[in-house]
């Protein structure tokens, strides 16, 4: 049976690892391609490597960045932050990326998810869609990391990028990201439902309970994680045997 | 003994992945996209990731698909990975009908609805015959898929290994010189690693 993946997420910004607490106080956790390697040998089952730099000068670094990974790291990995050309995408997929995150450009130029799954495969398309609950209800779907309210449904927005080819979509909660309270299971579960490509659910998850608690109440094919693995409070093996006793399948 | 491994460029996918792993394999493989240059090799990886009309087209264009027809000819090794694999087979029903190098009798079909595709992750691999390539892999390890299609081979015979994903599809296959894997021993951390290495490490002139 197809696994429940298990994904450390990466934020970089100058080559360095960095995790943001809901988006602002950074903290250095050390070099990118050693961590990665790391949590290969781990049993992680793939690695999400966000740019938050997100600035045109560092588009050679993030490059680079997805070179000198591959040259250590024998599981799949996702580049993401300020993607928004084709050039870019076919840059970091030649430099060695399996596939790239679009989000705020996806936004502004829903053609780009089009354009870019018919030319390098939907299978390295994904979509990043930072949510966030609406007062009135629903959710509604922010860019450019987090600050700017689109005016788009998170639900319907999911369903048109699997319209326009993307492979997989990636569901962070604005409310919940960086504070280790669980995942949005509502949104992420609403997601779900409505698509059917592999959704990762992203934000909040503090604990394994959260963990779990996500893979059992919203359908999603993998949860994304930062802080709890990074500070070694819970290590890849020991996560999935808790998983595993809870009769979630996963790669041991 | 370290034999010259060659990795086809066709202009489909990230060969560097599998150049990087044969790397940390221990083995040094070479990207060439030259039809002439084939023969120098001791064993050959046609990788690729995209449509199947695509890579059809671009392999016909270069001259690469007689001429790897050529090369299994003479006995030599040659492992196709994901579309690579499907390339083997006859006939793909990927966008219409699509005829491949026919080297294995075969349909490539689309997954069933009523699971998820492309079937992206990692799953079990039942080994159904026991061949060099499973060299220290145990039965029902994991590996990386990421695939809409999977190959149906005429001939049960081919099949060395199966998965599941909405049914039963042959993931690994192989007969004489010729071998396929649907999933990426690339990226598939230590054990994909492995499966690079017994192929390395396979004498040319392929066994069973």
């Amino acid at each position: 049976m197809l696994a429940k993946r298990i994904i450390p997420c990466l934020d970089v910004k100058n080559a360095r690892v960095v995790k943001g607490v809901n988006f602002i106080d950074l903290q250095d956790a050390g070099d990118p391609v050693e961590l990665a390697a790391y949590y290969d040998r781990e049993g992680a089952d793939e690695l999400v490597f966000l740019d938050i730099t997100a600035s045109h000068e560092n588009r050679d670094t993030i490059i680079e960045l997805a070179g000198r990974v591959g040259d250590e790291v024998f599981i799949p990995y996702t580049i993401g932050g300020g993607i928004g050309t084709l050039e870019m995408i076919r840059d970091l997929l030649a430099a060695g990326a399996d596939k790239v995150s679009i989000n705020t450009a996806a936004v502004n130029n829903p053609d780009l998810v089009r354009e870019s799954a018919e030319k390098f495969g939907s299978q390295c398309i994904v979509v990043a869609i930072d949510g966030k609950a609406r007062r009135d209800g629903g959710f509604e779907v922010y860019t450019h990391g987090g600050r700017t309210p689109s005016g788009l449904d998170v639900v319907e927005w999911a369903r048109k990028v699997e319209k326009l080819g993307a492979g997989e979509i990636m569901l962070t909660s604005m409310d919940r990201d960086g504070t280790r309270i669980g995942y949005d299971i509502p949104m992420t579960k609403a997601v779900c439902d409505a698509i059917s490509i592999p959704v990762i659910a992203s934000g909040g998850a503090g604990t394994l309970e959260h963990l779990a608690e996500a893979i059992e109440l919203t359908g999603c094919d993998a949860v994304l994680a930062a802080s709890i693995f990074h500070y070694k409070e819970h290590a890849i093996a020991g996560t999935k045997q808790f998983l595993r006793g809870r009769n979630i399948e996963v790669r041991l | 003994m370290n034999y010259r491994i060659g990795i086809i460029d066709y202009g489909m996918g990230n060969l560097r992945s599998v150049e990087k792993g044969f790397g940390k394999a221990g083995f040094k493989a070479e990207i060439s996209d030259r039809v002439e240059e084939l023969m120098e090799f001791d064993a050959l990886v046609l990788p690729g990731v995209g449509a199947f009309g695509n890579a059809m087209n671009r392999l016909r264009d270069m001259g690469m698909d007689k001429a790897i027809l050529d090369y299994i000819d003479t006995g030599r090794n040659m492992l196709g990975i994901c579309l690579g694999m499907q390339l083997f087979l006859t006939t793909s029903y990927e966008h219409g009908e699509q005829r491949g190098l026919g080297v294995i009798p075969g349909k490539v079909k689309r997954l069933p609805d009523n699971v998820k595709v492309p079937h992206m992750g990692w799953n079990s691999v039942s080994i159904t015959r026991e061949v060099p390539l499973w060299s220290g892999i145990e039965d029902n390890s994991m590996f990386y898929f990421v695939h809409s299609y999977y190959c149906d081979p005429d001939d049960d015979a081919w099949t060395t290994g199966t998965s599941f994903h909405g049914k039963e599809f042959a993931c690994a296959v192989g007969r004489n010189n010729v071998w396929g894997f649907q999933f990426h021993p690339e990226k598939s951390s230590t054990l994909g690693l492995r499966i690079l290495k017994n192929f390395a490490e396979m004498a040319p002139g392929g066994t069973t």
